[in-house]
């Protein structure tokens, strides 16, 4: 059984208790637990089931690193999966239910895979599941979906708070442990602006559990009066419950932040996402111990050594009354003595190494504890909870020497460092021989843009495991890390702590080393993917050389916990299969995050109304109050129509058209781009940016013009209007204007630096509004006593005028084929201007009309729309504009690619008009088939719709579209299948169906 | 004759900080060699004020000038003096190359003030915002979440944020977003 202790629990407040449930069974704990110390002490060994057997899985470690303690947290839109209850701190009214069984965790049924397992080997899926192909899809996917059982979705939406937040300094220390704190000091003592991050609620790490003095003080008095020095230190910052999630280029680092997971219902945000610019970064990430790989060792109750130690002296918790501890290196020693001392019993150590352990182990024979040499775990039995250990010898098969009744089991393989965040941007390890583990190689750190490293590892994390190298490293990093950001470091020594007389360790990848197959298939490497060592072995014996290949194959430190645990013991059975040394096998890429953050932080503030900047017009609040259906354009959102009562969209659009082409219509066009172009060479410049003659436009006129990239391809198009003899404004499309006028920049900042042009984007200093139809010089002249006939402002032209006592510049330029104003003023008045047009149109009957009765009216007129006639592989020659296109000027931007062979080929698809037989609309975007079929056996095609409409003006559909030579091939029928099967007839027809001759809008 | 409306109609929030709508105000773009003697002259005639350094805004009595790039700088003055300015310019600036423009209408100011200020506009712009780093009378051209934006810092602590006027909404309530009650990072004092 595990069991709370009498005394002890240095984190516990033990004069309160909270209250909380595991599968709605009722618990409690006390302030400074953690969910998992709280469960042992509830003796809730069992905590969840592996993924592919679901066998029992209980509690292994006391950190970030545990594979199998992952619980659904919270409940509704709360829920949680996959949160790791060793990093989960208690609060009242915590509920959390374990995943991946069915019907209940005691009685799984998925656990029969277990009973398979001989005939569920590594690649099992791979190999079983890739015939017959079309069964993937409709048999295997559904069932191993529903089969896993990791995790699910909250629902409904997740009701708190996230945020980002900058944050820029000099030195980032990633962990607040005896290292952290030591390289933070030894930073900050030289000036520096230093961040020290730690991503528990404590501060000091293992030391306090594992004891030991700094400069003749035991160490917890040194954490204590070291931290409070660094919170004295204003250019210190110090944030726990913080974790460096990632490093990436440049110094940049992800932080962490579980702000209020532990006092749900405060108004603090949830999490919060620390973007940090750091000179330099420090890795003081400590290390992880390795669970050795011996017959059930998966068996709940069967924990790392060092988890046990933590439980009992930060939880007052024992795993066990009877704790078997085997090992291959002095630290496990620790955790025996810990017991042993707190009065529990330690049946046996046993130490894996031959010549045995050091002082330590001379200690614990000292206090009466049975150890033995050279022996280590055959085979643990017990299902559901560790009833006892057979022992071998290790040199051995596994033959049983003797069973020892035990009711846990703990294990140390050594100790990993954590080089998780040395290594996301490309730090280099080698392989310490004599301490067997991959330590961060100084020679080879992550590098910023000038060569030198940006990331160095301090105290455990760089290989340095006692108390006293774990100082003199981090000290030593810490001054680095100043000076390499201007900072002299100071005169002071690093502090001394405790140096071990340690013997070393042993490595021991397989126990016994000799173990038959038999007892392979039951030592576990990744306990939450349920690899084995006969796994990896297997996918060696198939090929799999490269270790990342093999994790692929056999999915070892796929699962949650990215193989903190089984990595390195995986990839030495890797290498022992294909008989390498382990540097040779390497292991697997590092990637961030080191553990799992939530999607939310990620997404910070960026949900709801926040989701995605709503670019709104000056007009955009008349529009929402007059009932307009808006629909997204780039970032703005512009009314699609304005329906009235119970029209719906199509008779509104129809509306809407009817009446501009009557009477007048008004259409807020402010999003319309607006980029001044001035300068001596501005005239120079818009010839290269438009394919036709800007230069020769004169003041006061206006001229349409086509903008293509280098590559011949029309991209933008707009009218362009010669305001005086050195300034041009250019109208870009509405998604256009950014764009464009970041083209503009490029080529004057990096192509011609020379010319003298200056840009400036205007788009939103103007509201600009069109009054289209026969009645709109009408209406603006009962507005106006400027003069705006057709002999004053002729069609293409501009003027300055006042209308309703606001200054505007109106041009003459119609985008529906009728009569037309565009009116342009300070985007400040541009509602007080539409407001005053509404009502003096009344007695002309004026309404607004969205943008679909400008496609319409545009389309019956055949004008092109950037985005639906092109689409970035469609040329101005494609769509009949050569009249746009200058055979005067020896250059413009595309000139040169327009001319290639393939651009010049007449087979290419050319604009036409196409008029359906039976006067129903073209489906957008549908196909013109050809004769015969492709390679790929699709019918061929010859043509495609690029824009399709209704148009009430002729009672009929109306359509563009691009057909293989079309202009050559007026009046014949082309066949487009519909999605319901049938086939649509069409003829090509002229592309202009609405006053091919211009008389209506230019009056 | 109708007045001009505020694209945020004197909107305010207090929580951490206290982001406040700014109001009009006249604005000009300004293009040009800001290394000549000349534009250094039809600045001071026009606004009294010297040419600011990279990132700097220099403010005086006629108004303030902010660096936006090594080629263009935005003036502000009273609205209602924006004819006077770029007349100004236009004359001392004639025959030469540059250009002056106004755009008082394209953008929205939000004031952001009080002890959270740092702290908000650091959860919305890769900015560093700690009280030794970015001073008064700094101005930074940079994004708030997902919008470019800039502001500067007065000398009276207050920090004025301008966006495009089509973004003010976002943009107010991004920062609102970011100083609702709870948040406070604890970093910049």
């Amino acid at each position: 059984m595990s069991t709370r202790l009498a005394t002890g629990g240095r984190r516990l407040d033990r004069s309160r208790r909270v209250a909380f449930t595991f599968n709605g069974k009722r618990m409690q704990g006390h302030p400074g637990d953690t969910l998992a110390s709280a469960l042992l002490a509830n003796d809730q060994m069992l905590v969840g089931r592996s993924f592919k057997y679901h066998r029992p899985r209980g509690i292994v470690a006391s950190g970030a690193e545990e594979p199998n303690a992952l619980v659904g947290l919270g409940e509704g839109a709360r829920f949680e999966p996959n949160q790791r209850a060793t990093t989960t701190e208690l609060f009242d009214g915590l509920s959390c239910i374990s995943q991946n069984h069915w019907p209940s965790l005691e009685t799984d049924i998925g656990a029969v895979n277990g009973w398979f397992a001989r005939f569920l080997p590594a690649g099992f899926y791979y190999k079983m599941f890739i015939h017959p192909r079309p069964f993937w899809k409709h048999v295997y996917e559904p069932f191993i979906r529903r089969s896993a059982g990791l995790g699910k979705v909250p629902n409904p939406g997740d009701p708190d708070r996230y945020e980002h937040f900058h944050f820029f300094c000099d030195v980032a220390v990633i962990g607040g442990g005896v290292a952290g704190l030591q390289a933070a000091l030894a930073a900050a003592e030289a000036g520096a602006r230093v961040l020290l991050m730690e991503q528990t609620a404590h501060w000091g790490g293992r030391a306090p559990v594992d004891g030991g003095a700094v400069e003749g003080q035991p160490v917890v008095d040194w954490i204590d009066a070291t931290l409070a020095r660094l919170q004295d230190m204003p250019h210190v910052t110090l944030r726990n419950r913080c974790m460096g999630a990632g490093v990436y280029d440049h110094g940049y680092l992800l932080g962490y932040e579980r702000v209020s997971d532990h006092a749900p219902g405060s108004d603090a945000p949830r999490h919060r996402l620390w973007r940090i610019r750091a000179g330099q970064i420090v890795t003081a990430t400590g290390a992880i111990e390795r669970p050795l790989s011996f017959a059930g060792n998966d068996v709940p109750g069967v924990m790392l050594a060092s988890a046990v130690r933590d439980y009992a002296v930060d939880y007052g918790v024992s795993a066990g009354d009877r704790t078997v501890v085997v090992t291959n290196n002095d630290d496990a020693y620790r955790t025996a003595i810990t017991l042993k001392t707190l009065g529990l019993e330690i049946p046996a150590i046993l130490d894996a190494r031959q010549q045995g352990g050091g002082a330590l182990a001379e200690e614990a024979r000292g206090m009466g504890i049975r150890v033995e040499n050279g022996k280590g775990i055959a085979k643990v039995k017990g299902g559901r909870r560790v009833t006892g250990v057979a022992i071998c010898a290790q040199a051995g098969e596994g033959a049983v020497l003797e069973e020892i009744g035990c009711d846990a089991v703990a294990m140390s393989g050594g100790w990993s460092p954590v080089v998780h965040l040395w290594s996301h941007c490309g730090g280099k390890l080698i392989w310490d021989e004599a301490l067997a583990l991959f330590r961060p190689d100084p020679a080879q750190p992550p590098r910023g843009a000038d060569g030198a490293g940006f990331v160095l590892a301090a105290g455990s994390a760089n290989g340095a495991l006692s108390l006293g190298a774990v100082l003199a490293d981090a000290h030593a990093a810490g001054q680095a890390a100043a000076e390499a950001t201007g900072h002299a470091p100071g005169a002071t020594p690093a502090p001394q702590g405790t140096e071990d007389t340690e013997a070393p360790i042993a490595p021991v990848w397989l126990m016994p080393q000799g173990a038959r197959t038999a007892l392979r298939m039951k030592s576990w490497l990744d306990y939450q993917n349920d690899v084995k060592v006969s796994d990896v072995q297997l996918a060696a014996r198939e090929g799999y050389e490269s270790v990342e290949h093999a994790k692929r194959y056999t999915t070892l430190g796929m699962a949650t916990d990215q193989g903190k645990l089984s990595n390195i013991n995986g990839l030495a059975i890797l290498s022992d299969a294909l008989g390498q040394p382990i540097p040779q096998t390497g292991t697997t890429t590092f990637r961030p995050p080191y553990t799992p953050i939530s999607f939310s932080a990620i997404a910070g503030a960026a949900r709801g109304p926040l989701f995605q900047p709503v670019r709104k017009t000056p007009i955009h609040g008349w529009h929402e109050a007059n009932g307009a259906d808006f629909e997204p354009v780039g970032q703005w959102h512009r009314p699609y129509c304005f329906p009235r009562g119970e029209e719906g969209r199509h008779e509104a659009v129809n509306r809407e058209i009817r009446q501009t082409r009557e009477s007048v219509g008004l259409l807020d066009a402010s999003t319309l781009g607006k980029i001044i172009v001035k300068g001596p060479d501005a005239g120079r410049f818009l010839d290269m940016l438009y394919t036709n003659m800007m230069s020769t436009l004169k003041p006061g006129r206006c001229r349409y013009g086509l903008m293509c990239n280098e590559n011949g391809f029309l991209m933008d198009d707009g009218v362009v209007v010669r305001l005086d003899e050195e300034t041009f404004l250019c109208h870009t499309t509405t998604g256009g204007a950014e764009a464009i006028h970041g083209h503009m920049e490029d080529w004057l900042q990096c192509e011609w630096w020379d010319w003298k042009v200056h840009t400036a984007n205007v788009t939103e200093q103007y509201a600009q509004l069109a009054v289209a139809g026969p009645n709109a010089r009408k209406l603006l002249q009962k507005l106006s006593n400027d003069d705006l006939s057709a002999e004053a402002l002729p069609f293409m032209g501009w003027t300055e005028a006042r209308i309703s006592g606001i200054p505007a510049r109106v041009h003459r330029i119609s985008f529906t084929g009728e009569l037309s104003f565009e009116l342009a003023v300070p985007a400040g008045r541009g509602l007080a201007l539409w407001e005053a047009l509404m009502v003096a149109g009344e007695e002309f009957g004026v309404m607004p009309y969205g943008t679909e009765a400008m496609h319409v009216m545009r389309a019956e007129k055949g004008f092109i729309m950037i985005g639906d006639e092109t689409d970035g592989t469609v040329i101005p020659q494609d769509l009949g504009l050569d009249w746009a296109i200058s055979k005067k000027k020896h250059d413009y931007i595309g000139k040169r690619a327009q001319q290639r062979a393939h651009m010049a080929d007449p087979n290419r698809w050319k604009l036409v008009g196409l008029e359906t037989l039976d006067g129903s609309v073209l489906p957008d975007g549908a196909y013109a088939t050809a004769p015969g079929h492709n390679a790929n056996g699709q019918r061929n095609t010859q043509g495609r719709v690029t824009s399709s409409y209704h148009s009430p003006t002729l009672g009929r559909g109306i359509a563009m579209g691009l057909v293989h030579r079309g202009p050559d091939r007026m009046g014949e029928v082309l066949e487009f299948p519909t999605l319901d099967g049938g086939i649509l007839k069409a003829r090509i027809v002229d592309p202009v169906i609405y006053d091919k001759d211009g008389e209506k809008q230019n009056v | 004759m109708s007045e001009a409306v505020p694209p945020l109609g004197g909107a305010r929030f207090n929580g951490l900080a206290m982001i406040e709508d700014a109001g009009l105000m006249g604005m000009i773009t300004l293009r040009g060699d800001l290394a000549s003697a000349a534009m250094k002259a039809a600045v001071k005639t026009a606004l009294g004020l010297g040419i600011p350094d990279q990132r700097q805004a220099l403010s005086g009595e006629g108004g303030s000038a902010l660096w936006m790039s090594p080629d263009e700088l935005l003036l502000i003055c009273a609205r209602d003096g924006v004819a006077q300015v770029i007349a100004s310019l236009e004359d001392a600036l004639a025959g030469r190359h540059f250009l002056a423009l106004n755009v008082s209408d394209a953008r929205a100011v939000i004031r952001v003030t009080g002890a959270g200020a740092r702290e908000t506009l650091a959860k919305l712009c890769p900015v560093d915002l700690a009280p030794g780093t970015f001073t008064p009378g700094m101005v930074r051209r940079t994004r708030l979440g997902q919008i470019p934006a800039a502001f500067w810092l007065d000398g009276r602590g207050a920090f004025h944020l301008i966006c495009f006027r089509s973004v003010a909404d976002y943009a107010f309530g991004a920062l609102c977003d970011a100083a609702a009650p709870g948040g406070a990072v604890g970093v910049h004092g």
